[in-house]
């Protein structure tokens, strides 16, 4: 593969393209595309946990002023119950198919109306009466419905014999860590707008990526994938929420085939958090046994936590046991426990933030226990190989991220006793994680076409969640074609250009990158060729076997007030190891975004149910925590020189791992303020408060 | 969203005459709105207040302030002369919300914006304050901000105000117009206690209107300090406040003032702790048994037991910061 260097755009900073359009307001989401003759749909949510509807009493609500009809499990059009996810077959998206009832919030109808007020006041005073059943909400290890998760990725690990291991072991950590639901809060509540042209359903859907979207759609009406275009012009975030085929497109596509007329659904905050993807809560157990040297002899991570029985899904918390560390010995699995509640799915670092809380805040326990610098007890057990595969590193920095990261920290300087820093009323702390989040590209397709008038249109159906992928795909595009990147029209975000990968599992860039790339190559080929189509699904076949992550080390500083409970966090720094940069501008801002992440899941987030009715009680941002501005400290992000052998533009992916090991990293520092260890998430000030 | 009308009004006497059946007053709408969307309030007719010729804060003969019911939160936090006179409204006012609320929200409305408890802001679930004689939810469900001291059977909310706290500190008086005439309130009798009647929410008769708060003079309390413990830093509700003012002349209390907002239906005056600190020794030890004085009434539920610690922390670490040499 030749690449052209004279050209320059991947490795400069440069702001966002479509920036001005968004602070000027001219950017378009989801909800904003004028459709002629637009009807509004509004969603009725079961507000029990378990049980069958009885009765919808839609005759009490058509005739309110507006009101078009009501769609429910009598009249809705019939799924494909093979339609599914990543994971397999998704129960989540037969939606109004029965009138089971699998989770609160589950929708059971859909009130389409000429005005989004007039839908939303019929779909409030729309009567439902349920037969309730009992229902189970409450997660814990050892539950009797316990079973092993799915072995896509993160299959457990059992390498050397850890019991034997540990009884050797001069120093021992067997702890419990706890992290709660969380809900992927993305600032733009998911949209979708749905009608027929001709026999083809056209969608403008706010997600994460449309092919598989439209795909995914296809299949739940019957229809050929060639019949069904799902577009998306701007994102207002996804943080997972919006990876699978969300209620609003199934409602909104049903209802535009019921009326046969253009219908928009626009979910509520409230139903964004009952009714789209959560993160699961985890219960985990680490033991981890350790020479008086702090040499690891065994690393054991169980980690529980919670689906529904509509959808299988891997909350990979274990990832990073069989990455960060050697030890003779090392044990993973994962048990997932299916209770009555909203099928989660991928959010934020999936899997990597819990399980580097857990495995984070257990390596400093064990500094602690041993009586070492919690740097060179990481230090002292960086592996040369993958510590369960025994394959080599793609490339590892997270010595180099360590270091940098301790210079700039002043880390140094640090008495490691806790309770030993004061200001004021304030007890300080600071505390570290390393971290890592796997990496890889998806198979995709790229289409380049030299255009008469110099120009080169590039298009993927990749999708900007407001990171930046339009900025660095036309970078790389220009870079891979050798010309300016003025020369280079991009376009993504519509299903009908064909199969791609999206944005989503930190492999967004990578995957497109790749395509493109290729494509480019063709196009400047020996047959210079007008348009070139590039599918990499071979090409990532030939990829060699390696262990492929990024890393990163965080420092975090907090003050923490014995009296009250509250902990501010001072100061973060993280450093990253995430192959080429290809925009160091954006990806710094998303490393830091991904880091206010971690310092809200330590801090904030939470989803709190009712013990009685296992119902969520704080679905709002009011009641639902998030960093607010003032919670977030001056952040210093940066990054190592790093490169990714192999892959186009040496690219690792920066998405995810921003988030992990944050979280770890502040509750250390609570612990070195404080001399309390923090196991469960978030680090609420009732926990912290001594009485 | 049920339909309801909208009307603007310039004058009190038309606002007064508009304000009766399922009207509404509007004044920032930051909490009433709210609570129209999800379906809680349920006017007929929205009679918008906020340009009655209620907007200004002016002094009064003794010495005090009087601050009309439209001044907005923003202007009555930034106002010099409560700044001077009366810090921890001051401070009060802006540990609520958020910027763009408190642009927005009046006097007025804060006094009369309803309990944030999730059951209440859902007409699904049980609720006494909503909807009488159906229950509530919070008592047995997620009550983990919920009420320690004054609370009843019938409901375990807050009130949500940082201002009405601080205002309960410094002795504020409502001021409001019915179509028979004017009349008054002390704040602290402002709401009632909650007994069996938690939908009863203020002493205000039916379709009076907040004209102004009055602050005496003779409260004027240049040493004051309002604190407030929160989950977050900004845009969260208390979990415990403090407003307190407190004067000490050769290490004995001459004067002091402590309200807490975060425990109770109503601002909480502590007047048991006041009583056991006046004229005696200013000390860590006597702060801290005042506020366990004040705190010996607390009925936690199984949820927010930390509040009562947590509120002798804050009631002892206030005083003692205001005890401190100028």
């Amino acid at each position: 593969m030749s690449m052209a260097v004279h050209v320059g755009a991947v490795g400069v900073a440069r702001p966002r393209i479509e920036g001005r359009a968004k602070v000027t307001g001219a950017a378009r989401y989801a909800a904003d595309e004028p459709i002629p003759d637009l009807a509004y749909g509004a969603l009725v949510l079961a507000t029990v946990a378990r049980g069958r509807v009885r009765d919808i009493d839609v005759a009490s609500v058509r005739d309110m002023p507006g009101v078009l009809g009501v769609i429910d499990h009598t009249n809705a059009p019939r799924l494909n119950p093979e339609a599914g996810n990543f994971f397999g077959p998704d129960g989540g998206l037969r939606l109004l198919q029965d009138d089971l009832i699998p989770h609160a919030g589950r929708p059971i109808a859909l009130v389409v109306a000429e005005t989004p007020e007039q839908a939303r006041a019929a779909a409030q005073a729309l009567p439902v009466t349920y037969d309730e059943q009992p229902h189970d909400t409450r997660l814990f290890a050892g539950h009797p419905a316990g079973r092993p998760a799915l072995t896509l990725f993160d299959a457990p690990a059992d390498i050397g014999d850890v019991d034997a291991e540990l009884a050797a072991s001069a120093v021992v950590v067997d702890e419990r860590y706890g992290t709660p639901e969380e809900n992927c809060s993305a600032m733009e509540p998911h949209s979708a707008t749905a009608w027929w042209e001709g026999d083809r359903l056209e969608a403008v859907d706010s997600n994460q990526g449309p092919f598989q979207i439209a795909f995914t759609l296809a299949t739940l009406f019957h229809l050929p994938p060639e019949r069904v275009r799902v577009r998306v012009d701007h994102i207002g975030g996804g943080f997972g929420g919006k990876t699978m085929c969300g209620p609003q497109l199934i409602l909104a596509a049903m209802a535009a085939t019921r009326f046969g007329r253009p219908v928009r659904v626009t979910l509520t905050r409230a139903e964004v958090f009952l009714a789209t993807a959560q993160r699961p809560a985890t219960d985990q157990r680490i033991r981890i046994g350790a020479d008086a040297d702090g040499r690891l002899r065994a690393i054991h991570h169980d980690a529980t936590y919670e689906i529904s029985p509509l959808a299988e899904y891997i909350e990979g918390c274990t990832e990073l046991t069989k990455t960060l560390y050697a030890a003779p010995a090392i044990r993973t699995a994962l048990t997932v426990v299916p209770l009555d509640i909203l099928p989660p799915y991928s959010m934020r670092a999936p899997g990597a933030a819990p399980g580097s809380f857990a495995l984070e805040s257990a390596m400093d326990e064990l500094a602690e226990r041993v009586g070492l610098d919690p740097l060179e007890l990481r230090l002292r057990n960086e592996p040369g190989v993958g510590p369960v595969s025994g394959l080599p590193f793609s490339s590892r920095n997270l010595v180099a991220c360590l270091r940098e990261g301790a210079r700039r920290f002043g880390w140094a300087s640090r008495d490691h006793r806790p309770r030993m820093r004061r200001a004021g009323p304030l007890l300080i702390g600071t505390g570290l994680a390393a971290t890592s989040f796997s990496t890889g590209a998806f198979p995709s397709t790229a289409t380049i076409t030299a255009e008469p008038d110099g120009t080169f249109t590039v298009a993927i159906a990749a999708a900007d969640l407001g990171t930046g992928a339009r900025t660095a795909l036309t970078a790389i595009a220009a870079d891979a074609l050798a010309v300016g990147t003025d020369r280079i029209r991009l376009r993504i975000s519509d299903s009908a250009i064909g199969p791609a990968w999206g944005a989503g599992g930190s492999r967004g860039t990578a995957s497109w990158a790749w395509a493109i790339t290729e494509a480019a190559a063709k196009i400047r080929g020996p047959e210079r060729p007008m348009t070139a189509t590039v599918d990499t699904t071979q090409l990532l076949g030939d990829l060699a076997s390696r262990e492929r992550h990024a890393f990163s080390a965080v420092f975090a500083e907090v003050g923490v007030d014995p009296a009250t409970g509250e902990v501010r966090v001072r100061r973060l720094l993280g450093m990253f190891a995430v192959g080429r940069v290809i925009n160091p501008l954006m990806a710094r801002s998303q490393v830091i975004g991904g880091m206010i992440g971690g310092l809200s899941m330590a801090l904030h987030e939470e989803g709190v149910r009712d013990p009685v009715t296992g119902r969520h009680v704080n679905a709002d941002f009011a009641g639902y925590h998030i960093a607010a501005h003032a919670d977030v400290p001056d952040i210093e992000a940066d990054f190592v020189p790093d490169d990714e052998p192999g892959v186009p533009w040496g690219i690792k992916g920066v998405g995810e791992i921003g988030n992990v090991g944050t979280a770890a990293a502040i509750a250390n520092a609570v612990w070195h303020a404080t001399g309390v260890r923090q196991r469960h998430l978030p680090i609420r000030l009732d926990r912290v408060l001594e009485s | 969203m049920k339909e309801f009308a909208y009307r603007r009004v310039t004058e009190i006497r038309d606002a007064l005459a508009a304000g009766h059946g399922g009207a509404r007053y509007l004044g920032g709408g930051t909490n009433l709105v709210d609570l129209m969307k999800c379906g809680v309030e349920t006017p007929t007719q929205l009679v918008d207040v906020r340009f009655l010729p209620l907007g200004e804060i002016r002094e009064t003969p003794d010495g005090g302030l009087a601050i009309g019911a439209t001044t907005t939160n923003s202007d009555l936090a930034a106002h010099p002369e409560v700044r001077r006179r009366y810090p921890a409204l001051s401070q009060a006012v802006l540990a609520g919300a958020s910027g763009q609320l408190r642009n927005m929200a009046t006097v007025g409305g804060n006094l009369m914006q309803r309990t944030r408890c999730a059951y209440f802001a859902d007409p699904s679930q049980a609720c006494n304050k909503r909807d009488p004689g159906s229950g509530c939810a919070a008592i047995r469900g997620a009550h983990h901000n919920h009420a320690v001291l004054g609370w009843s059977p019938s409901c375990v909310a807050t009130h949500a105000s940082d201002m009405a706290v601080a205002l309960a500190a410094f002795d504020a008086v409502v001021r409001y117009e019915t179509l028979d005439g004017g009349a008054e309130i002390p704040l602290e009798r402002f709401y009632p206690p909650v007994g069996d009647t938690p939908e009863r929410e203020t002493e205000l008769p039916a379709g009076a209107l907040i004209t102004e708060v009055v602050l005496p003079g003779s409260a004027v309390a240049p040493r004051s300090r309002y604190r407030k413990v929160r989950e977050r830093a900004s845009y969260a509700f208390a979990t415990v406040s403090v407003a307190a003012h407190l004067e000490v002349s050769r290490g004995t209390v001459r004067s002091v003032r402590i309200a807490l907002g975060g425990v109770a239906s109503r601002p909480w005056r502590a007047r048991a702790a006041e009583s056991f600190l006046l004229d005696g020794p200013a000390t860590a030890d006597r702060f801290r048994a005042a506020a366990e004085t004040e705190l010996a009434a607390a009925a936690p539920l199984p949820g927010n037991g930390y509040k009562v610690p947590l509120a002798r922390n804050l009631i002892a670490a206030v005083l003692a910061d205001l005890a401190e040499p100028y």
